[in-house]
């Protein structure tokens, strides 16, 4: 441990609460004195933050799991000074914990933003949240603003909402004046993103924790979690929970045990989709929660015993088909095959479908410019997996034993 | 070793690539190519320029083999 480390750790948060640590009661968010007050000083690191962050094994929680550490680096090696994007557009519905961040800790997301930038050495930073459903996070980034002492350019930008808006290709035209639609790659963001610059494209939350690890090393970053996976990481819990809301979980925690955290489950479960919409569904309580096990942008949903688990996953993928960018054929054609031969088994429509079904899936999984067929194709074949029993009786009789309830959102009208 | 790759926003699914290199391409359901990914045999690669050529969108390259990131 370096000298600057021992130094620092009798600051360094005890337990799992790291990065809600400082929450306010009352909701309102964490002034740059409160969290200085809490966290101590940042020290704007210098180029070994990069190794810092490879051995913390810290992995980017937008979705991607990349490691960040080599993230960096991949930016570091262009020798060219490059642009930091912080990405809170967050398009996931089930999602809100970027935004919660924003909200209530916005310093911790903006000093992961300056040690990146320091240790990169980049000037400009921009934070980019999306237009619709971060109004409030806005004024409060703002604020915050205001109270930074570096001398760096930020700038905030309004993203389109979307599903495929926050994909980093996407992210950057949008920056630079297109339209938000992804790219093919290579190049690389690392390569040439926003103004062609090398642009290190992270998620907010990865970049909260890169403010702690920058002041409490890599070490007590690995004191939670697993040798895999370390570290703690923010959950959105949903559906039929007592307390839904966000919530900081050691990485390799049980399904079982967040949803106790979360008030326990108002009604018997049929399973509980984990990931988010580019995740899948698990009906083993113990299942535990890491990106290899398709964590995903952390988002869990329990869902109710008596709810129809084939209409909202044909109403889901309709939704995931409609947001398509709609620039290659795969994705196009194939995301909409898989909605319509779902919602022809939810309203019993024609024949069993469920062999087209996973030969669909499987054929447009890496086929597009960016992931978003892979994520969709995830989610059917989980679908057709966790709900083998229902896929069934649907068959058979027209329906199964669930009503027609709707609990998994999708940020249209009524939900 | 060379890999065949298309650019998948490019593509119009015209399907030529499939009729004339059938050994490293076929069409999914919607006429679009799903292509091999592993290296391309040096007996072979005269076809995949031939393919690469024909496309009436350019869709198609040669790349060695690189890692994604």
């Amino acid at each position: 441990m370096s000298a600057a480390e021992q130094r620092s750790a009798a600051e360094a948060p005890v337990g799992v609460a790291r990065l809600l640590a400082g929450v306010r009661a009352d909701g309102r968010p964490v002034s740059a004195h409160e969290h200085l007050r809490l966290y101590g000083l940042l020290q704007p690191p210098g180029p070994e933050l990069i190794s810092q962050l490879q051995s913390s094994g810290l992995r980017g929680r937008g979705g991607g799991a990349f490691p960040a550490g080599d993230k960096l680096a991949a930016v570091a090696a262009q020798h060219r000074r490059p642009v930091i994007v912080v990405n809170a557009t967050e398009g996931e519905p089930a999602s809100s914990k970027d935004r919660a961040l924003l909200r209530l800790v916005p310093h911790l997301v903006l000093d992961g933003a300056a040690a990146v930038a320091s240790a990169l050495g980049a000037r400009k930073v921009i934070v980019a949240v999306a237009e619709g459903r971060a109004a409030g996070e806005r004024s409060v980034l703002t604020a915050a603003l205001k109270e930074r002492r570096e001398r760096l350019d930020w700038q905030i930008a309004s993203i389109t909402d979307g599903f495929v808006a926050g994909e980093e290709t996407a992210l950057i035209n949008t920056l630079n004046g297109k339209a938000g639609k992804p790219s093919v790659k290579p190049p690389y963001p690392f390569e040439r993103g926003v103004g062609g610059a090398p642009t290190l494209v992270q998620n907010a939350e990865t970049l909260a924790h890169v403010a702690l690890i920058a002041r409490f090393g890599s070490r007590w970053f690995r004191s939670l979690g697993t040798e895999a996976e370390p570290g703690t990481a923010l959950v959105t819990v949903s559906g039929v929970v007592a307390r839904p809301g966000v919530y900081e979980i050691e990485l390799g925690m049980r399904v079982s045990e967040l949803l106790l955290q979360a008030g326990g489950a108002t009604e018997p479960l049929s399973a509980s989709l984990v990931g988010g919409y580019f995740g899948g569904w698990t009906r083993d309580p113990n299942h535990r929660l890491t990106a290899a096990a398709g964590l995903g942008a952390g988002v869990v949903v329990a869902f109710p015993a008596n709810a129809c688990g084939v209409r909202e996953s044909a109403r889901v993928t309709r939704f995931l088909a409609d947001e398509s960018a709609g620039q290659c054929g795969p994705c196009v054609h194939g995301l909409a095959a898989l909605a319509s031969g779902l919602e022809q088994v939810a309203h019993a429509q024609g024949r069993d479908q469920r062999d087209r079904l996973e030969r669909w899936a499987s054929q447009v999984t890496a086929r597009g410019a960016c992931r978003h067929p892979d994520g969709v194709s995830r989610f059917v074949l989980s679908t057709l997996e966790a709900f083998e029993d229902e896929f069934t009786l649907h068959l058979r009789k027209g329906r199964c034993s669930g009503r027609d309830r709707i609990v998994l959102p999708t940020g249209r009208a009524g939900r | 070793m060379k890999q065949l790759q298309v650019d998948p926003i490019e593509c119009d699914g015209h399907g030529l690539c499939a009729e004339l290199f059938p050994e490293w391409i076929e069409l999914d359901d919607w006429g679009y190519p799903i292509i091999n990914t592993l290296p391309i045999p040096t007996s072979l690669e005269g076809h995949a320029r031939r393919a690469i050529k024909e496309c009436p969108k350019l869709a198609l390259r040669l790349t060695s083999l690189r890692r994604p990131a």
